[in-house]
């Protein structure tokens, strides 16, 4: 590595010179080499940027994609103060949830069109406008969590009402009566409880302090409108 | 190093006292009615208020204006504007709500409450709640008058969502609208002493629908007495306090027109009420108003002439037609 010969005047001395004083009076001999090689050490992580990622099979990427996207799941029905939600935010496990419910709550048949269920892109717009509204309020509110973070969190927040449309549907095979009605309420009260832990768990640190209640509504009407349609299906 | 003596604060006394000593210096004396009920929560409050109600309805309105006119400095297109219009806090939304629920005479929820500060949150998420409540309570309400009969299928209206939504934020936000540019017309010919902006009057009309989620509720119950008697009761608080805010911005004016305005104010609030509430009996209450509107020659608006005895007519026929079970189009073969 080449050095360059340079005197700037020491700071503690007594006279202050000028910045950059002594920078005219850098000399480079002609026989100091002033090549070399700059390298970077490499780090234990590869991170994504680096172009390995264009080589490797593409089962490596869905995996990668897939465990992230499990390991979000795990970290909802699991949930306890960390910020992997909010850090590696991602919108694959929203998107999933979102048209698995729509899916599963649109009402069959075209006949019905007069009054009866939502349909599939009803479902949609009302998770994702619902989200982004909220979205929205919180940061009006004056909260410091970016716009797509908190866009997955809600979303990744509704897997335990997924998972109550799934016990439903299975419910709903059996035949129909209070006690089957029962069931499906008891369920979808807890997993509405759950999916209102989890998603407060995630957001409430990101609100200032006298208006966590404020932004913290809006999430329980989302979350109760959702519940109401998963409690409110029934099949054609 | 600093002694202890270069450390001590020095005082400088009260302000009558430093005049005393010095009469011709020249003092700045900063007064901020806005901001100090803001920092002085809780009991002092409401002291503060009831002295100077009085004061506040005659001779504050250009000084909040010019504070209001003062907060929103960022230009509409920043994101900052509009975090203007959401600085409340947790406790200022109950307080709000709180005034709405219990109007007490001689109070301005304004004066009171908003004090230059509207924020549209309250207004925004208490009308997605009505929409749901309604919603919901008019889904639950069927379902509870059918409970029993094997022929039913339950269907969750989902389309009434939309429709409700449409109406209550229409009248959230239009209704104010209109209110305000009526008020500015007649500011501009009768010098009125208080004045209210576009976003306190849409605070005001907002916080005073909270009134109707547990109305929405409490429809669920199927006895029409009790029904007839929760819309009563929720119309008499939210239009009572509306009149209340808007009487001191028209008393000034001509007796007709300001009796007139209230009255208008009053009128479209029961409309609402009406028409939403009673959307669990479905189309029919509306189809038979505008039957009867079509088949009686009334020369003055219809509502007007025939409200009660209009109200009589289709309650009996509603009774008659569920235990008949029959569909809604014998209603209007009844009137034509």
């Amino acid at each position: 590595m080449a050095e360059a010969v340079e005197s700037p005047g020491d700071p503690g001395t007594t006279t202050p010179r000028p910045l950059f004083a002594g920078l005219s009076d850098i000399s480079i001999s002609q026989d100091i080499p002033v090549e070399g090689e700059i390298t970077i050490p490499v780090r234990s992580r590869v991170r994504e940027f680096d172009s390995s990622t264009l080589n490797e099979s593409v089962q490596n990427t869905i995996m990668r994609d897939l465990k992230a996207v499990g390991k979000k799941f795990m970290h909802v029905l699991y949930p306890r103060k960390s910020n992997t939600l909010l850090r590696d935010w991602d919108l694959w496990g929203p998107l999933i949830l979102c048209v698995t419910l729509a899916l599963m709550l649109q009402r069959g048949s075209v006949d019905s069109e007069k009054d009866g269920g939502p349909q599939f892109a009803e479902v949609f717009v009302i998770v994702w406008f619902g989200a982004v509204t909220i979205t929205l309020n919180s940061k009006l509110l004056g909260g410091n969590i970016s716009f797509f973070q908190s866009l997955c969190v809600l979303g990744y927040c509704i897997l335990p009402l997924t998972m109550a449309m799934l016990v439903c549907r299975l419910v709903l095979l059996a035949e129909p009566g209070p006690v089957n009605f029962m069931v499906r309420l008891f369920v979808v009260i807890i997993m509405f409880a759950w999916s209102i832990v989890a998603s407060t768990a995630f957001l409430a640190d990101s609100q200032p302090p006298n208006r966590k209640a404020l932004a913290v509504y809006p999430v329980f009407l989302f979350y109760f409108v959702i519940s109401w349609m998963i409690l409110t299906f029934t099949p054609q | 190093m600093a002694t202890v003596d270069d450390l001590q604060f020095e005082e400088f006394g009260d302000t009558t006292t430093s005049l005393a000593a010095d009469p011709d210096a020249t003092t700045i004396s900063i007064e901020d009615p806005g901001e100090t009920p803001k920092h002085k929560p809780g009991p002092l409050r409401g002291l503060g208020r009831e002295e100077d109600d009085e004061l506040l309805g005659n001779d504050d309105s250009d000084k909040t204006e010019l504070l209001a006119g003062q907060k929103k400095s960022s230009p509409f297109w920043t994101f900052e504007y509009y975090q203007t219009f959401f600085d409340v806090d947790t406790h200022q939304v109950f307080d709000r709500i709180k005034g709405s629920l219990l109007p007490i005479p001689g109070k301005n929820f304004v004066r009171l409450y908003i004090r230059s500060n509207p924020d549209l949150y309250g207004p925004f998420w208490i009308c997605a709640t009505l929409v749901f409540a309604i919603a919901i309570s008019g889904n639950l309400s069927n379902f509870l008058i059918h409970l029993g009969e094997k022929t039913y299928h339950y269907v969750p209206e989902f389309r009434k969502v939309s429709i409700a939504a449409t109406i209550i934020y229409a009248y959230a936000w239009l209704v104010p609208l209109a209110l305000w540019g009526f008020l500015v017309w007649r500011n501009s010919k009768v010098m009125n002493i208080v004045s209210y902006s576009f976003l306190e009057i849409v605070c005001v009309y907002g916080y005073s629908l909270f009134i109707y989620i547990p109305t929405a509720i409490l429809w669920i119950i199927p006895q029409k007495a009790v029904r007839w008697v929760l819309v009563m009761i929720a119309l008499a608080i939210s239009g009572s306090v509306l009149a209340m805010t808007f009487w001191p911005a028209v008393r000034e004016d001509n007796r007709r027109i300001a009796l007139a305005t209230i009255v208008t104010i009053v009128l479209l609030h029961m409309l609402l009420s009406v028409g939403c509430l009673v959307r669990s009996r479905s189309d029919a209450l509306l189809v038979c108003f505008r039957c009867h509107a079509k088949t009686s020659n009334c020369q003055t608006p219809w509502f007007f002439k025939s409200w009660l005895p209009g109200i009589n007519i289709v309650l009996n026929r509603l009774c008659w037609m569920r235990n008949n079970s029959h569909e809604n189009l014998v209603v209007i073969s009844e009137f034509t």
